[in-house]
């Protein structure tokens, strides 16, 4: 079977003469946890924008089970944009009830459950929430969809520890296996154990994809700090 | 995360260990359950697939066994889990042994130290 994503030859630029991708090539196979990691500006949230149809490529291809992105694609992939766009009048209910109505595949129990978990009431508006908060809300929309690719953009980064390793296991626990996750993230220590492979971009390319026991076991160190050695400064 | 991992070191070496040693120490009985891979991945916060790879090499030596209704258990073989504990014990003695050589210790001055020391304990 050939693999979830494929990007052929990816260029993206902005404004005529920012380069964000490089004629990227790609492959995001099934049923994988996968990192997206490199520093700043490195093309991150143009990839993922790509792949979820929102922007237009400037040349290249994106495949998702065949097939560029659009509405067939849009109804298996659920995305975690790296800023709320949540309307900061509603409550977390209706938002539970929005969701539900807009994608088939979402399980109103199991969000409900995961509101509960970090006690979140249903009741509270969504503007009295911190932003940590509003940021867990969001995860748990979006993981309590039954998708084939969760695209995750900075899903930690504004989130105390304990619920950063609640979010984590979240992930471990509530993924199929069929389903691959993608997290873009540059907080590598607190997610490479949860992660299969690591996908490491620089300059609108990949440098490197390979499985993070690969890289401990090769380089004797983590993906951290291998991270810090490629992208020195 | 709950499990203490090196972060040099690959995770699924050391989960294999974790599981092992809970095993030796009887955390894990003989015979009885012990937790599907993800609850064992959510617990030590790792990759499912990882879990995975750890519990099937530890099924492959024998020390847990696929059941085929659900799940894994402990070997009840105590002659296998008394020697994996042997094996364990000889690799922290030579560990030992090899830190204390580098203190500028030798043979005689740790076996004499260690029996001190062992018995003021």
């Amino acid at each position: 079977m050939s693999g979830l994503v494929e990007v052929m030859n990816l260029t993206k630029v902005y404004d005529k003469n920012k380069l964000a991708l490089d004629q990227m090539n790609l492959t995001i196979p099934r049923g994988k946890i996968i990192g997206l990691l490199g520093p700043n500006g490195s093309g991150k949230t143009t990839l993922i924008k790509l792949v979820n149809g929102l922007l237009v490529a400037t040349k290249g291809q994106i495949l998702i089970n065949g097939r560029p992105p659009g509405p067939e694609s849009k109804s298996c992939v659920s995305y975690l944009p790296e800023r709320t766009y949540f309307q900061n009048s509603m409550k977390v209910k209706e938002l539970i009830a929005f969701f539900a109505d807009f994608y088939r595949d979402f399980h109103i129990e199991k969000a409900k459950q995961m509101l509960a978990n970090l006690r979140i009431s249903e009741d509270a508006q969504l503007k009295t929430l911190s932003k940590g908060t509003k940021e867990k809300v969001q995860l748990i929309m979006v993981m309590s969809r039954q998708a084939q690719l969760y695209i995750l953009d900075e899903p930690i980064a504004g989130v105390d520890p304990a619920a950063r390793d609640y979010i984590l296991r979240t992930i471990i626990s509530n993924y199929n296996e069929n389903a691959t996750v993608l997290i873009s993230t540059h907080l590598i220590t607190d997610i490479e154990k949860v992660l299969d492979e690591v996908i490491f971009i620089r300059d609108g390319r990949v440098v490197l994809q390979d499985t993070v026991e690969n890289i401990r076991e090769q380089k004797g160190k983590s993906v951290d700090s291998y991270f810090r050695e490629v992208f020195a400064c | 995360m709950a499990w203490n991992l090196d972060s040099d070191r690959p995770i699924y070496a050391q989960i294999l260990e974790e599981i092992q040693l809970r095993i030796i120490a009887g955390q894990y009985q003989p015979g009885g359950k012990i937790p599907s891979v993800r609850e064992f991945a959510a617990e030590a916060g790792v990759n499912p697939n990882t879990m995975q790879k750890a519990l099937s090499e530890l099924e492959r030596y024998g020390l847990v066994m696929a059941q085929r209704t659900s799940g894994r258990v402990v070997t009840e073989d105590m002659e296998m889990i008394k020697e994996i504990r042997s094996k364990l014990a000889r690799e922290q003695i030579l560990a030992f042994i090899d830190k204390m050589k580098k203190l500028g210790f030798n043979k005689e001055e740790i076996v004499a130290m260690v029996a001190q020391t062992g018995g003021e304990a």
